[in-house]
Formats: structure tokens, C-alpha cells, sequence
């Protein structure tokens, strides 16, 4: 054999190099004292973490650097904890590296298939024992079996049936109606058009029936966001200009893409961005999406005053409000 | 015999009789594991997860998971009186009137970030070399399994508080559901007891994030392992290091030692953590409604790349037959994520299909080695960087003083363009290192001192590479192409040529390499 073939074959394991606390008691001996201090140092933890507990009120504060005003146990408690634990870690690392034997050991390695004769062996008996359970011949045992085993299969698909109500039509219905009137959120008020000075924002939810209460469900599709602009800076057909007030447009908050609220308007351009995905809706142009990935414009909701001058709905939406769903039309 | 030793032996004699477990023992306390710092990616991940169990039952016993309105009266002043779930009302209580309540939250929350962070990293580290090669190719499937237990796992964990954050992701969540073709609207309403937000969710979502979920992760992190032992560690290429056998330490007690350790490091390092560094403080976004948000939404790091993709996707809606298939949420939501996990699930057939290759491997590959599998990881890692990155797209633009539009259109070109950039890219990279190795073999190492020849001429003086260096770098075998031929030996023309003929095409770029070095190749420079 050539000596360049040797280069490039297998050299063997590499000798081992012993470590110092290997051959010399004194490194061994101090080696075993700094894992003993690992560990001590774990106990420190420890009990600073009872301390903490048992002592640092849970109302105090104090400045740490860079962390700012920080609560006192908490920060002492997880400091304690840290140290209780990282130091056991370290400890168990450091005897093992130090202290424990550190000369590979060489395990061999066993195809993992099994012997060609136990394999003939399992296929025989799988073969076998298949047969005379008689299900390969009995078709009709086969069959009803597989028919069952489908069928049971499908019951808790039916108890999961309960787990909530059909959509019906409750996707495109809100609580607008026709004449309901317009009130803040917070404050329940109803608002006059003189109550919103142009360039104004305002969230309006649909007013309570005397006993109704307000559930979250409800906020999910009737929040409506009304904004004030010059009338003449709007670009609409006369119909959706006849469903503004005086410069004052509504729309709803959800966003026809994935529902969030659609809460940052601009004042400048005339903007309104959704902050979940940077739809962004032109008010002038009724909502219409000028960038995102929103598909459909919010819609509009067609307001006007009643006879004391407040501010109500006309009609419904005349759309289903937030993201879209199959059934939508 | 000293008497410790005596009840030691009296116990082990008593529990043998019984379970026969000591020949058993005998064998596994002997198992050798190879060792390598990329070894405990994937411990780092177990790790967090036992953290996880941990802190999440202490959370549990004073987590209230219901959505029944509460007014709060604790000790966080700023809420005081606001109406809320009960489920915020309890997560405050936890983190203001529970002692070390907040850090076992914190602890919780930081273990789930670094669980995702361990799983990923132990993923590339599987990928890049080779290690999902048969025989573990199951192994490969139950980790793709655990990852995608692990995003969903986390989503709901975070989603429980129930805070005006979390509340908006569950809103997100449920406009996904909505959006699936046919049977969507029915599905969300399902899942959420009637219309959005309904108070049947977080009750819901927390039974199958403490229960199902984590007994599933359970037993599949078990079978995880349990192949792990059962087919032995991989190990990297070196000197006495063969397909037949495994070169490292034995379990006890040196791996008992510094896995255990291991793990107490890792707890002590997450609790470092969740003392000095706030997290989800999520009485800053108050309670939810779903009339209100706050900008600078971002959900946690591992769900980033799927808010990217929604916020890069084109407004994209059909109407049909008065229906509406909303593509801007199916694409980026479902349809992607989908064929992303299918054929990262699907990928070690795949290559061994490209390759030919059948037969068992236990020494990993060095990702130079693998040209175009490093070149495949690293696209993919540029499509998840870009996502991400977009996921983040309002932070970019305020930080860096963009504008959205700017960022949304760099993220739309760039991520059909960058990934595959990225993969030429790659494969030179891996294809000049493997002729570096080639050179260093053939040359040696260049020493850096010069010296003049009796005629004149200045040479650098190379140093041959020790024997097990060389070894190293030359052990690995190169698979040729698949050689389909498209013809019989009559010459008439096979059934699925055409097949055929992609597949051969896409084996020659699979295995694509600088030839490594041979003997022959040494002797001829020596000759010289």
C-alpha cells in the first residue's frame, strides 16, 4: 500500500490526551472544590429566593440601570431562581468535564433490519395468523366490519355538533335599523352634527332599546367610525353623497379584510389604515382601498337626522360588515 | 459491604425480581452518545418544554379561562373598575397579587419563545446535515409534527389572557377560519359557540392548550426519543468514525452528568431571562374589544412569517355565483403555509428519490458536501426571512423611516426573487468551498513562509495535512447522477421517458460536486 493511499484512508481514533486533574491528585482535588462551589453558590440562590419571598414586599419598587423602575421580588425572586438552578447546571457540567472519564468509547452500530429469516419467519405468521381469523375469505365479515368501524367513527363528528349555532343570516346582520340613532362609545350620548367640527373622528355604536345590554358580539359588527370632512371634498356618486350629513360620513370600524379595527385615520390625507395589515381606505372616495390587502371598501352606513336633530341610521348596512365568508353575495 | 451499597443492592434485587429491568439497564447505562455543541439544539428545545409544563400548571391554579365579564378590583390601579373577562382579570391577578405570579409568567412566556427558537434551530441543524437521511426518516416527519404542534401551541397560549393584543389575533384567527371555502362560516361558528367573540372560545382554546395539545407533544416527543436511542445518534465524519459504529461518551455517567446539567442550565438561563426582561405585559393593552386595537401589532416571532405573507398579499377577492372566495386571506393563510409544511414533510422521499439512495446513513454530511440540499435550506430560510421581515412591516417603516408602501413592494419582488438568489448563491458558495477542501488536500496548508530556491525563484513552503484532517475532509462519498436511460437497448423509446427525463435532470442537479481528491490524485501531485 502506497504511502498517499494511507493519507486518505481511515487513521483511526486519535490518541487520547489526558487532562491534568487525570494524572494529578491536587488538580483533581481543586477541581472538585470548584464544583462544590457551583453548587454552594446554587444554595446562595436558593435561600435569596425564600428571602424574597418571606420579605421583599410585593409593592416595592427600585431603579435598576438600563431595566428602569423594576418590582423588587419579582426581580429577586427570578434572580434567585436563576442562580438556584443555573449554578446546579453548571456545577454538574464542570464535574463531568473535570472529573469524569473523558476517553471515547467506540459502540458498534447494527443494521436495523431484522434478520431475512425472522422476516420470512413474521410474513409466515402475519400470512398464518391473518387466514385463520378468516377475514381475508369472509368478505361479508370484511365488509360489515369496515361499514361500523366507518360509521362509529362519525358520532363524535355528531356530538361536535352542539358546539355552536348555525351562521344562518347573522353574518349580514348588524343591530343598525332604520331611525336607530347614533351614540358615543364610551358615554352612550347621542350626538347632533354640530357635535363633530370638521376634520373630527368620532366611534358611534347604534343606541340601546331601554333593558338591552351591550355584549361584545354586538361591538364586533355595529362599531361605526363617523368622520367630518368639507363636503365638497368628497368624490361620491349622488346616491352615496345622499347617505353622508352635512360633511359627515359613517363607516364601519370592521375591516372587510380580517376584521380588525380599523382605527388610525389620518387627518392630512384623508386616510384610514387598518394597523393589523396596512389597509388603507380613502374617505372621500367612500373607503375605497387604496393599498393592502383589503378587497372590498368599509362599508358605508346611509345616516341623516331625525326631527330634534340627532343623528341616525336610515337604514341597515346594505352589506354584510368585516371579512368575507362564503355565503357572501 | 458498605450499608448504603447494601439497600442499594436490596432495592435493585427487589425491582428486578419484579420487572427484569436489569439487564436492560445494563446495556443502555453503557450507550455511547457523540458529542457536538449542535447535539443540544434539540435538548434545548425538551428542556423548555419540561419549563413549560412546570410553569403552566402553577399558572393554571389561579388562570380563570372564561370570558364571563368581571369588574376589576386588584391591585393594578390604571384598570381599576374597568369591566373585562374573567380571563384578563385573573392573568392581572397572577401577575400583580400572586407572589413570583408575574415571573412564572414570564418564564412561561420566554420558555415558549426559546422552545420555537430550539426547535427551529435543531431543525436546520437536522436538515443541513443530512441527519433526516434513512433510517429516520419517521423522525424527521414527528419533528415536522412537533413544529407545527409547537406555532399552534404557542398561538393559543398567548391567546388566553385574553388582553386587547392577543384578542386581535384571535379576531385574525377567526377571519382565516371564515374564510375557507364552503364549510367556513359553519367552522368559525363552531369553533367560537355562535358569532365572534362569543365567551366559548378561551374556555375552549384552554382545555386544548393544556390538555390536548400538551398530551399529544407528550406523546410524540416520546417517540421523538424514543427512535433517537433506539437507531443511535448520527455522528459527523472524522478519524475512527465509520457507518458501523458510534464514537462519544457513555450515558452514565458522563451524559447524565451534562444533561442533566444541561437542563438546570437552560432553566437557570430562561429564568435570567424572565427576571431582568418584561414580556406580553398585557396590562398595557388592556382588555379586549373589538372595537379598539393598538398600532404595532406583531404576533410572537414564530407566527411573524404568516403575518407577512397576509400583509404582502394582493387584494385579491372572487365573487361567484354569489359567492366569495377571499384569496387575499386563503393564499397567504392556508394555501402557502400548506404546501410549506407538505414539502418540508415530504422532502427527505424526495431526495432520496433524486438520488437513488436507499441504503442507511449514521455520518452526517457537512453541508458543503450537499450543494444543492444547503442551497434548498438556504431559499428557504431567504422565503421565511422576507416573510418575517414584512410580518414587521409597520415597525420597519417607522424605525427606518420607509414608507409601506415601499416595504410592501420590496417584500412582494423579494420574495419570488431573493429565495432563488439565495440558492445560486449557495450552491457556488458550497461548490468553491469543496474545491478549497480539494486544494487543501492536494497542496496542504499554506504556511506562509517563503523560500528562495539555489536558482532563484521564491516558493511558499505547504504543509501536508495530518492524516485525520485529510480523512475528514475527503471521507465522504459522491452519489453520480441517476442514469435513466429514455431508450431500451432496441432503442425504442421507454414508457414515461418524459418522467424519466426530469427526474435524471434534476438528480444531475441534485448531485452536483468538484470531484474530491484521490489517491491517485495525491500520487500524481507527489510525483511532481
Amino acid at each position: 500500500m502506497s504511502k498517499e493511499v494511507e493519507r486518505l484512508s481511515d487513521p483511526g481514533l486519535p490518541d487520547h490526551v489526558h487532562r491534568k486533574a487525570d494524572h494529578d491528585p491536587a488538580a483533581a482535588d481543586k477541581a472538585e472544590r470548584q464544583v462544590s462551589i457551583l453548587f454552594m453558590l446554587s444554595v446562595v440562590g436558593t435561600v435569596g429566593f425564600i428571602v424574597a419571598y418571606v420579605f421583599v414586599p410585593s409593592d416595592k419598587f427600585i431603579f435598576v440601570p438600563v431595566m428602569g423602575s423594576t418590582n423588587a421580588q419579582q426581580l429577586f425572586l427570578g434572580l434567585g431562581l436563576a442562580a438556584a438552578t443555573l449554578f446546579i447546571g453548571l456545577g454538574a457540567v464542570h464535574w463531568a468535564k473535570t472529573l469524569m472519564p473523558d476517553t471515547e468509547e467506540v459502540a458498534e452500530r447494527h443494521e436495523l433490519r431484522s434478520e431475512e429469516v425472522d422476516r420470512q419467519d413474521f410474513l409466515a405468521t402475519f400470512k398464518a395468523r391473518g387466514a385463520s381469523s378468516g377475514l381475508p375469505r369472509r368478505s361479508l365479515i370484511k365488509r360489515t366490519l369496515g361499514l361500523a368501524l366507518g360509521l362509529v367513527s362519525v358520532s363524535p363528528l355528531i356530538l361536535l355538533r352542539d358546539l355552536g349555532p348555525l351562521p344562518k343570516k347573522s353574518l349580514e346582520e348588524t343591530s343598525w335599523k332604520s331611525g336607530t340613532r347614533l351614540v358615543t362609545d364610551p358615554g352612550d350620548r347621542p350626538i347632533k352634527a354640530s357635535d363633530l367640527e370638521i376634520g373630527a373622528v368620532a366611534q358611534v355604536l347604534p343606541e340601546l332599546t331601554p333593558g338591552e345590554e351591550r355584549t361584545l358580539n354586538n361591538i364586533a359588527k355595529d362599531a361605526v367610525l363617523l368622520i367630518r370632512i368639507r363636503p365638497e371634498e368628497f368624490q361620491l356618486s349622488p346616491e352615496r353623497l345622499s347617505w353622508t350629513h352635512e360633511g359627515i360620513i359613517a363607516f364601519s370600524k370592521i375591516c372587510t379584510h380580517m376584521g380588525c379595527a380599523v382605527a388610525l385615520y389620518e387627518q392630512q390625507t384623508k386616510h384610514l389604515l387598518c394597523p393589523c395589515h396596512q389597509s388603507t381606505f380613502d374617505v372621500p372616495q367612500a373607503a375605497k382601498v387604496i393599498f393592502g390587502p383589503a378587497a372590498r371598501p368599509l362599508p358605508q352606513l346611509e345616516i341623516t337626522v331625525d326631527t330634534e336633530g340627532y343623528l341616525i341610521a336610515r337604514k341597515p348596512f346594505n352589506q354584510p360588515v368585516g371579512p368575507s365568508f362564503w355565503e357572501r353575495s | 459491604m458498605k450499608k448504603s451499597e447494601k439497600v442499594v443492592g436490596t432495592v435493585a434485587n427487589y425491582v428486578d425480581e419484579r420487572t427484569g429491568a436489569a439487564k436492560w439497564l445494563k446495556k443502555n447505562l453503557n450507550k455511547v452518545f457523540p458529542d457536538h455543541w449542535s447535539f443540544m439544539l434539540g435538548e434545548i428545545a425538551l428542556y423548555s418544554f419540561v419549563i413549560l409544563l412546570l410553569t403552566g400548571v402553577f399558572l393554571t391554579f389561579w388562570f380563570d379561562p372564561s370570558q364571563r365579564e368581571v369588574l376589576y378590583n386588584g391591585s393594578y390601579e390604571p384598570l381599576s373598575g374597568i369591566k373585562m373577562s374573567a380571563a384578563y382579570a385573573s392573568t392581572l391577578d397572577i401577575s400583580f397579587d400572586v407572589r413570583g405570579g408575574l415571573l412564572m409568567r414570564q418564564i412561561h412566556h420566554w420558555a415558549a419563545l426559546l422552545f420555537m427558537v430550539a426547535i427551529v434551530a435543531h431543525l436546520m441543524r437536522v436538515f443541513f446535515t443530512g441527519a433526516f437521511r434513512k433510517p429516520r426518516e419517521f423522525n424527521w416527519i414527528l419533528g415536522i409534527g412537533l413544529l407545527t404542534l409547537g406555532i399552534v401551541e404557542g398561538f393559543l397560549g398567548y391567546s388566553l389572557p385574553d388582553d386587547l393584543l392577543s384578542g386581535t389575533g384571535i379576531r385574525i384567527a377567526e377571519a382565516i377560519i371564515q374564510s375557507i371555502p364552503v364549510v367556513g362560516s359553519y367552522l368559525a361558528f363552531f369553533a367560537f359557540g355562535g358569532p365572534f367573540p362569543g365567551e366559548a372560545f378561551i374556555p375552549r382554546i384552554f382545555t386544548v392548550h393544556v390538555l390536548l395539545l400538551p398530551g399529544i407533544f407528550l406523546a410524540l416527543i416520546t417517540a421523538h426519543l424514543m427512535l433517537v436511542w433506539y437507531q443511535k445518534h448520527t455522528q459527523y465524519p472524522g478519524p475512527g468514525r465509520t457507518e458501523k459504529n458510534v464514537v462519544g461518551y457513555p450515558l452514565m455517567p458522563v451524559y447524565m452528568a451534562k444533561a442533566g446539567g444541561f437542563f438546570f442550565i437552560v432553566f437557570g438561563v430562561t429564568a435570567f431571562i424572565a427576571a431582568v426582561a418584561s414580556i406580553n405585559p398585557i396590562w398595557l393593552y388592556g382588555p379586549y374589544t373589538p372595537a379598539q386595537i393598538s398600532a404595532g401589532s406583531q404576533p410572537d416571532w414564530y407566527m411573524g412569517w404568516l403575518d407577512g405573507l397576509v400583509r404582502m398579499a394582493p387584494p385579491w377577492e372572487s365573487y361567484i355565483f354569489g359567492h366569495t372566495i377571499s384569496w387575499n386571506i386563503l393564499i397567504p393563510g392556508l394555501i402557502v403555509p400548506g404546501i410549506l409544511f407538505t414539502a418540508m414533510a415530504l422532502y427527505p422521499f424526495i431526495e432520496s428519490w433524486l438520488t437513488g439512495d436507499k441504503r442507511e446513513h449514521h455520518i452526517l454530511d457537512r453541508p458543503r458536501n450537499a450543494p444543492t440540499r444547503t442551497a434548498i435550506g438556504a431559499m428557504s430560510l431567504t422565503f421565511i426571512l422576507v416573510t418575517l421581515m414584512t410580518g414587521g412591516n409597520d415597525l420597519l417603516a417607522t424605525h427606518f423611516s420607509l414608507t409601506i408602501n415601499q416595504i410592501t413592494w420590496a417584500s412582494r419582488i423579494g420574495v419570488f426573487v431573493l429565495p432563488p438568489l439565495a440558492f445560486v448563491i449557495t450552491k457556488r458558495l458550497c461548490l468553491s468551498l469543496q474545491r478549497a477542501d480539494r486544494d487543501l488536500i492536494l497542496h496542504g496548508r499554506e504556511t506562509g513562509r517563503l523560500v528562495r530556491l539555489p536558482h532563484g525563484e521564491f516558493v511558499e513552503v505547504h504543509e501536508p495535512l495530518s492524516a485525520e484532517k485529510a480523512y475528514t475532509l475527503a471521507s465522504h462519498e459522491q452519489i453520480p447522477a441517476l442514469d435513466l436511460p429514455l431508450e431500451d437497448g432496441a432503442g425504442v423509446r421507454r414508457p414515461k421517458a418524459l418522467r424519466a427525463k426530469l427526474r435524471a435532470r434534476m438528480s444531475a442537479a441534485v448531485t452536483e460536486q468538484i470531484p474530491k481528491p484521490t489517491s491517485e490524485d495525491l500520487k500524481e501531485i507527489e510525483h511532481h
